[in-house]
């Protein structure tokens, strides 16, 4: 007999309701199996193609994982062959995703070279060989439009959703309206709008009528992704502040905001998503200029202008630059997406 | 089983009490029927609970006894919850926790590999602090929502209905409005309502996390009334920073402490020696009211 330990001695911490190995391992053989039954079924009988290999796999998968696990009851099975299925489904749309991902890094990469990113287009032709020239011009110009953009576009989209939200004011209906009648406009004419009422009265392409039609897509994505996030913050939020005697202002701004700053920087990245690929807003605002500028008042470069016009020259080396353009876009915007993820976790360990 | 197991030398021949005697009649029964007690029921062995790194609940080996209740008192942040979470297996679903040792359940560990905890969770009823109606169903479809979760086919639906809000002391308030959202009702009568919600799956024990906390006296005396009742058919285990409450309704009491480590289980008795004569100074202290 152990005569009674001191209670010093800990066990190991385990987590039992974790999946084993063995569990692992048998859904691999499982997801393997399928996958070599579904091609054994395209290769064999009629049904033939990429197509009939996803149908094959999609019945497959379900029957095999319920053959496997109908031993441990109806009600395990079930819940396997569902998980099994939203497996499935995950990874069906993460296909499209890694094919374009793939097909852009694969064409694109092509283009880079030692000054793919420093160098601008201001001597080079886009037909010359793919050493010379680069995108340095077109990341400062996108960058520089979708940060003023944002400018505008994030205080101004939360405060109209503070306005409906928060304020209820006389006119919140129809705020919410406009936001989502905005949200239907298309870009080509957010940026004729723009033209009309930019571009000519200041006399000519700029920066700044860039970024303007930026705004106009941005607006209604921030507002109405503000609007949502600030209705789940509970009331029993508000009334605690109110009944410490705080303002409406005081309680919507050190209260409420902070609470979801996080589903406001994400309201951010959405609407930076909407814009940042956008061509059609430039083509009438910010057109395109071959050097890296900043000056907000003169044309400027931007990624999808530069895909763009890359791509209707025709010439190989030019059709090449273009995928280069395209990854350098998806870096960017993955970029700008990780910046303020990481901005939004400090925000809220705060 | 509401039939008492054939092997005990006595039988427990407690007339079901009326309803306002049956609060007086715990402490007989306590000191009455405590060598009956112990067959099968609940066991926790050597119990360790962590959340990430931090230790909450240190070795607690700790049995219930079939058809018994069993308060688990102690001051906030004492692992009591964390505890009752992991006698049902509610704890797993917090990120990044951990457990250690056994919880026997019909002398089986509800922690090894081929239970099923859905099942368990189906016997192992468990009922929160702020009532929680689900919301898009009305009271009678609340009351059979476990079932329906389950795809267990009721045969009189009606039937059980009246039995399980009979049960749980509701029956005579919402026998009317059976069609009313659950969430029309007060809060005592919500909470009743979950009561009779985790009767209808028939568990063998029910867990209950402080279920008077929001409660005015009135409804607290209906769900402890029910408590009392429920403890003829099945075992509880309930949560209760309130001491008159533990007196009230447990026949065993179970004090949880934390010295700023993890929390641990300072002293299980009967409740009647808990409150009347404790072997640990703490426990005394705690009963009286004087820290915690």
């Amino acid at each position: 007999m152990t005569t009674a330990l001191a209670p010093t001695a800990v066990p190991a911490q385990r987590r039992p309701w974790n999946r084993r190995r063995q569990t692992v391992v048998r859904s691999g053989i499982l997801v393997l199996a399928s996958l070599a039954i579904s091609y054994g079924l395209t290769e064999t009988t009629e049904l033939g193609g990429i197509l009939g290999f996803y149908l094959g796999l999609a019945l497959c998968l379900p029957v095999l994982v319920f053959a496997e696990s109908i031993r441990h009851g109806w009600n395990v099975a079930v819940d396997r062959v569902a998980a099994s299925v939203i497996v499935a489904a995950f990874g069906a749309v993460l296909i499209p995703w890694a094919s374009i991902f793939l097909t852009v890094y694969r064409k694109g990469s092509k283009a880079f070279h030692a000054g793919y990113l420093t160098e601008d287009m201001r001597i080079t032709p886009s037909s010359d060989p793919l050493q010379f020239g680069g995108v340095a011009h077109a990341i400062v110009g996108t960058l520089i439009m979708v940060l003023i953009a944002s400018a505008i576009a994030v205080p101004l989209g939360i405060t109209a959703a503070v306005y409906i939200v928060e304020v209820k004011g006389r006119f919140a209906g129809f705020v919410r309206f406009l936001t989502q009648a905005m949200s239907g406009v298309p870009s080509i004419v957010a940026g004729l709008f723009i033209y009309a009422t930019v571009v000519i009265f200041f006399g000519g392409f700029s920066a700044w009528a860039g970024a303007l039609a930026y705004v106009i897509l941005m607006l209604p994505t921030v507002a109405r992704t503000a609007e949502e996030v600030l209705k789940l913050v509970p009331d029993e939020l508000r009334s605690a502040s109110y009944a410490l005697g705080a303002s409406q202002a005081r309680t919507t701004f050190r209260v409420v905001l902070p609470t979801i700053a996080s589903g406001l920087v994400t309201s951010a990245i959405l609407g930076v998503a909407r814009v940042a690929g956008e061509t059609a807003p430039l083509i009438l605002t910010a057109s395109y200029f071959v050097a890296t500028s900043t000056n907000l008042n003169e044309p400027i470069a931007s990624l999808p202008i530069y895909i763009f016009s890359s791509l209707g020259l025709g010439d190989d080396n030019a059709t090449t630059r273009a995928w280069g353009g395209s990854l350098v876009l998806l870096i960017v915007v993955f970029v700008l997406f990780a910046l303020a993820r990481t901005l939004s976790t400090r925000l809220s360990r705060k | 089983m509401d039939t008492p197991d054939s092997n005990s030398t006595e039988v427990i021949s407690t007339p079901v009490p009326t309803e306002t005697t049956v609060i007086e009649d715990r402490t007989r029964r306590n000191a009455d029927n405590l060598e009956v007690k112990g067959g099968g029921g609940l066991e926790t062995r050597g119990l360790h609970a962590w959340f990430n790194k931090h230790h909450a609940l240190a070795d607690v080996s700790l049995h219930f006894p079939e058809n018994t209740v069993t308060g688990l008192i102690g001051p906030s942040g004492c692992g009591k919850s964390t505890f009752l979470r992991m006698l049902n297996r509610m704890h797993e679903f917090i990120p990044k926790a951990s457990m250690a040792g056994e919880v026997l359940f019909e002398g089986r560990d509800i922690y090894a590999t081929d239970v099923n905890p859905i099942e368990i969770r189906r016997r192992i009823g468990m009922v929160f602090q702020k009532p929680n109606p689900f919301p898009a169903m009305n009271i009678g479809e609340n009351v059979i929502a476990g079932l329906k979760l389950a795809k267990i086919k009721v045969k009189d639906k009606d039937t059980l209905i009246e039995e399980c809000l009979t049960r749980a002391g509701l029956w005579k308030e919402v026998k009317d409005r059976l069609k009313a959202p659950g969430g029309s009702l007060s809060g005592g009568q919500q909470q009743r309502l979950c009561i009779a919600r985790s009767l209808a799956l028939q568990p063998d024990v029910l867990l209950l996390d402080e279920p008077c906390s929001a409660l005015d006296p009135g409804s607290t005396l209906r769900v402890e009334e029910t408590i009392v009742q429920l403890s003829e058919s099945m075992t509880v285990v309930i949560v209760t920073h309130n001491m008159q409450q533990a007196a009230r309704v447990s026949d065993y009491c179970a004090f949880f402490l934390s010295d700023g480590g993890p929390g641990r289980l300072v002293e299980a008795d009967l409740t009647t020696n808990m409150f009347s004569n404790p072997r640990d100074t703490r426990t005394a202290d705690y009963v009286q009211g004087r820290f915690g």
